[in-house]
């Protein structure tokens, strides 16, 4: 290393001995993977849509029609109608005749069919509907592929097999369903949300109105046409696109007797002060800041990968997103550096790629909010590590990001960011990890890394949160309740919970 | 410093979570690998084969078929890399390095009692130290599983030591059986033993125990070999060997490397792929990457 110092310039400072000869990984491109996107050629996409109200496509009355685009590429993808007052009534009018005339009457196992042929219809257009979801929300193809459409499959079956069975889910009591449903979606897990709202509480002999988020409807009117293709009866399901104004209408609708919302806290809130005394049926599935907990004698290198897909899966764009990250202080520094190494080799860009680990961010709005926030961890102090990926020129673009140093008074540790950004904190004791995990006005998830079982067992049992995950995160099963604690909301859903939600018990 | 070696201190040793390790081997398995990038994985692949024959009906004959192969795996086409070496047993040493000449392909050798590992450790040293003599570029020997599972990391490591002095300046891989380690946390233990104990490379499998090379244990061992280069600055090679058949396998195999130990080891001094027949699928695909359709198998050599 002599000749090193030999050439360094005397104006240049010299790298000391450690920095000089630091083994370091090089993750370029000695062998690189060409570009793999999925084939756009079978995706039917009209130029425009219309609202799904009794069965029908009809225009709406609003007559106002907004764009849909592709994040990733800023590209209009078709004009969508917006549900105003008039329409948000017809669609409830529509349910509530759907729910009187035809869907309470019928018998359970004959509901359990129309939803067993939903599943079969959603799983043969799996392929189709997972480009839809990428191109419109522009989440990577690998995971609409392997994660969103399975799962909202499944979520059909598992809830066609409930409704001929509820007696036994709630035993020694009679069973009756509610009505008329408004059911309020996010736009990150577009087909996923509707299919965890629609699912029970069609098995459960309810009607709905269901909103989708105004940057993702399509693929929630392409479950509308499948819903035609299954011959489900007029108005048992009716899908009305739409901002918040019409999820304003639907939520103070007297006809709605159950609201279910997945969205913001901030938004919950607002829906909760507006449904009470109403007599409505209510449950919020909101906000989260879900901790991972890495003890010392973690598997660290499954621990990172653990939280690496907790935070960047879906661009961060996750309600239980593992955001934040409380490493053992004896650890910090190797963890610190396979997270470096992790982000290094993730693949941020087109959607489509098959190769594509993260996405686009999915909308204007929310890139601006991911960058104001990360702004604050700088500017507070905090250490910021980036992956060094190219970004594309058009579209919503933010690079995975952690920050270290980080302390619970930052802003990036205490709001959520909704976007790939990882705060990093370090504990000494067990006490202190439990007691800053739940140091938070939320409670949705949280993750345990260690390899001692009765460690997990002990942990697990304090944290605050309505899924705990140990030794890995972001599992999903229409069999489990997920739901959260605080202000992450309240009510389950998924499993006979989830069920609880749907129906009149007496 | 002092020269001695220290002891294996296998408490400092990371620990694996297998359900972990297995959805990150899974995950990267659905690497779509097409076109340009496909057929520069498979050349680096062929460049990177430790083209294998360890039978007991192994002859001079056979031997001779494969050194050829191994030099010119597709007659006729020069732009084929050729394979990285030839691996037979130590009988077989003098006539490979006869036949692969100047070619630039090495001789790899077993040794030390392979596939079992449990004959008396001068037998182990004589048969390195001979194989080496005749001609080996490399050496693979095996451990002694039934040391390691009862513990006895000082023996296993000193038998590793010696067997490499023996090597000279031969290079020596390390095989690990991982199929009889059963357990990732043996397999990353291990990794790190004969990693430590001086191994150039370390190998999963001899061939002859199933399960071999799966991808959940080449991940264990190439984080294994990340972490021991970050620590200590020493790049240890990786050879996955025992039931890697197809070029999917292979590329699969690549693809592991690309995404832990980054660029510096797709390279065959760092990297081999032990196997028999998997050749005659590197080249099949590649010829269908250039004309767009699959072959008969017959215009492909079986050596």
């Amino acid at each position: 290393m002599a000749r090193v110092i030999e050439e360094a310039s005397e104006t240049k400072p010299r790298p000391s001995a450690w920095e000089r000869e630091r083994p370091a990984l090089e993750f370029g491109s000695a062998w690189d993977y060409a570009p793999a996107p999925e084939s756009r050629d079978h995706v039917r996409l009209a130029e425009r849509y219309d609202l799904f109200i009794g069965g029908r496509f009809v225009p709406p009355k609003s007559r106002k029609y907004f764009a849909t685009i592709n994040p990733a590429t800023e590209d209009k993808l078709a004009e969508v109608a917006e549900a105003g007052a008039a329409d948000v009534d017809a669609a409830v009018k529509a349910a509530q005749e759907a729910y009187q005339r035809r869907w309470s009457k019928l018998k359970p196992a004959e509901r359990g069919k129309y939803i067993y042929r939903i599943a079969r219809l959603l799983q043969e257009q799996s392929r189709e509907l997972a480009i839809l979801e990428s191109m419109d929300g522009g989440k990577p193809i690998k995971e609409s592929r392997d994660v969103d459409l399975p799962l909202a499959v499944a979520h059909f079956f598992y809830h066609a097999g409930w409704a001929d069975k509820l007696d036994y889910a709630f035993p020694r009591k009679t069973v009756s369903p509610i009505g008329v449903c408004g059911q309020i979606i996010p736009w990150n897990f577009p087909l996923l949300m509707a299919a965890w709202k629609i699912a029970p509480a069609l098995a459960c002999g309810n009607t709905v109105v269901l909103k989708p988020a105004e940057t993702t409807p399509l693929t929630s009117l392409a479950l509308a046409r499948i819903c035609q293709e299954a011959d489900l009866p007029p108005g048992v399901v009716n899908i009305i696109p739409g901002a918040g104004e019409t999820g304003g209408a639907l939520v103070s609708h007297p006809g709605t007797r159950k609201i279910a919302f997945t969205g913001s806290t901030e938004v919950g809130k607002l829906i909760q002060r507006a449904t009470a005394g109403t007599g409505k049926r209510l449950t919020l599935e909101l906000g989260g800041k879900a901790a991972n907990i890495i003890f010392e004698d973690a598997a660290l290198d499954q621990a990172v990968d653990g939280v690496v897909n907790g935070i960047y899966f879906n661009q961060g764009h996750v309600c239980c997103a593992g955001s934040r990250l409380l490493v053992q202080e004896s650890v910090i520094d190797t963890v610190v550096a396979k997270l470096e190494h992790r982000i290094a080799t993730l693949r941020l860009g087109d959607p489509l790629d098959k190769n594509t680990d993260v996405g686009a961010i999915n909308s204007k709005m929310q890139l601006d909010r991911i960058t104001e926030l990360s702004g604050y961890g700088e500017s507070e102090g905090a250490r910021m590590y980036q992956s060094s990926c190219k970004l594309p020129e058009k579209g919503y673009w933010f690079r995975p990001t952690f920050f270290t140093g980080v302390a619970q008074s930052h802003r990036i540790a205490r709001e959520e960011i909704f976007g790939p950004v990882l705060a990093v904190m370090t504990f000494r004791t067990p006490d202190e990890a439990v007691e800053k995990a739940n140091n938070i006005p939320y409670g949705l998830s949280a993750g345990v890394w260690t390899d001692k079982g009765s460690k997990i067992f002990k942990i697990t049992a304090k944290m605050r949160a309505g899924v705990v995950w140990a030794n890995t995160f972001n599992k999903f099963d229409p069999a489990s309740p997920f739901g959260g604690y605080k202000e992450s909301g309240f009510g389950r859903e998924g499993g006979v919970h989830g069920l609880r939600a749907y129906v009149e018990l007496s | 410093m002092s020269s001695l070696p220290r002891p294996f201190d296998a408490s400092r040793i990371p620990r694996v979570d297998a359900v972990g390790i297995d959805e990150r081997a899974a995950s990267l398995a659905k690497r779509s690998i097409k076109k340009k990038s496909k057929e520069q994985g498979i050349r680096l692949a062929i460049s990177m084969l430790d083209l294998t024959t360890l039978e007991g009906k192994d002859s001079e004959g056979k031997v001779r078929q494969l050194c050829q192969k191994a030099m010119h795996p597709m007659p006729g086409d020069p732009t084929i890399p050729s394979a990285a070496a030839v691996c037979v047993y130590a009988n077989f040493v003098a006539v490979a390095k006869d036949a692969l000449g100047a070619s630039g392909v090495k001789v790899a050798s077993v040794a030390t009692g392979f596939p079992a590992g449990q004959v008396p450790l001068p037998v182990k040293l004589d048969e390195t130290r001979r194989a080496v003599a005749m001609g080996a570029d490399e050496v693979d020997m095996v451990i002694d599983r039934g040391a390691f599972l009862s513990g006895e990391y000082d023996r296993v490591s000193s038998e590793i030591r010696q067997v490499k002095e023996a090597c000279g300046d031969a290079h020596l891989k390390v095989i690990l059986e991982t199929g009889e380690l059963e357990t990732y946390d043996n397999v990353r233990k291990a990794s790190h033993l004969a990693m430590a104990a001086g191994a150039d490379f370390i190998k999963t499998s001899t061939g002859k125990v199933t399960p071999a090379s799966t991808p959940g244990v080449v991940l264990v061992m190439l984080e294994a070999i990340r972490d021991h280069y970050l620590e200590t600055g020493r790049r240890v090679g990786m050879k996955p060997a025992g039931g890697i058949k197809t070029s999917k396998q292979a590329l699969h195999l690549l693809v592991l490397v690309k995404e832990t130990l980054g660029d510096a080891w797709l390279t065959p001094d760092l990297f081999r792929i032990g196997a028999s027949t998997l050749a005659n699928d590197l080249l099949m695909q590649l010829v269908k990457e250039s004309s767009g359709r699959y072959q008969n198998e017959d215009y492909f050599t079986k050596d």
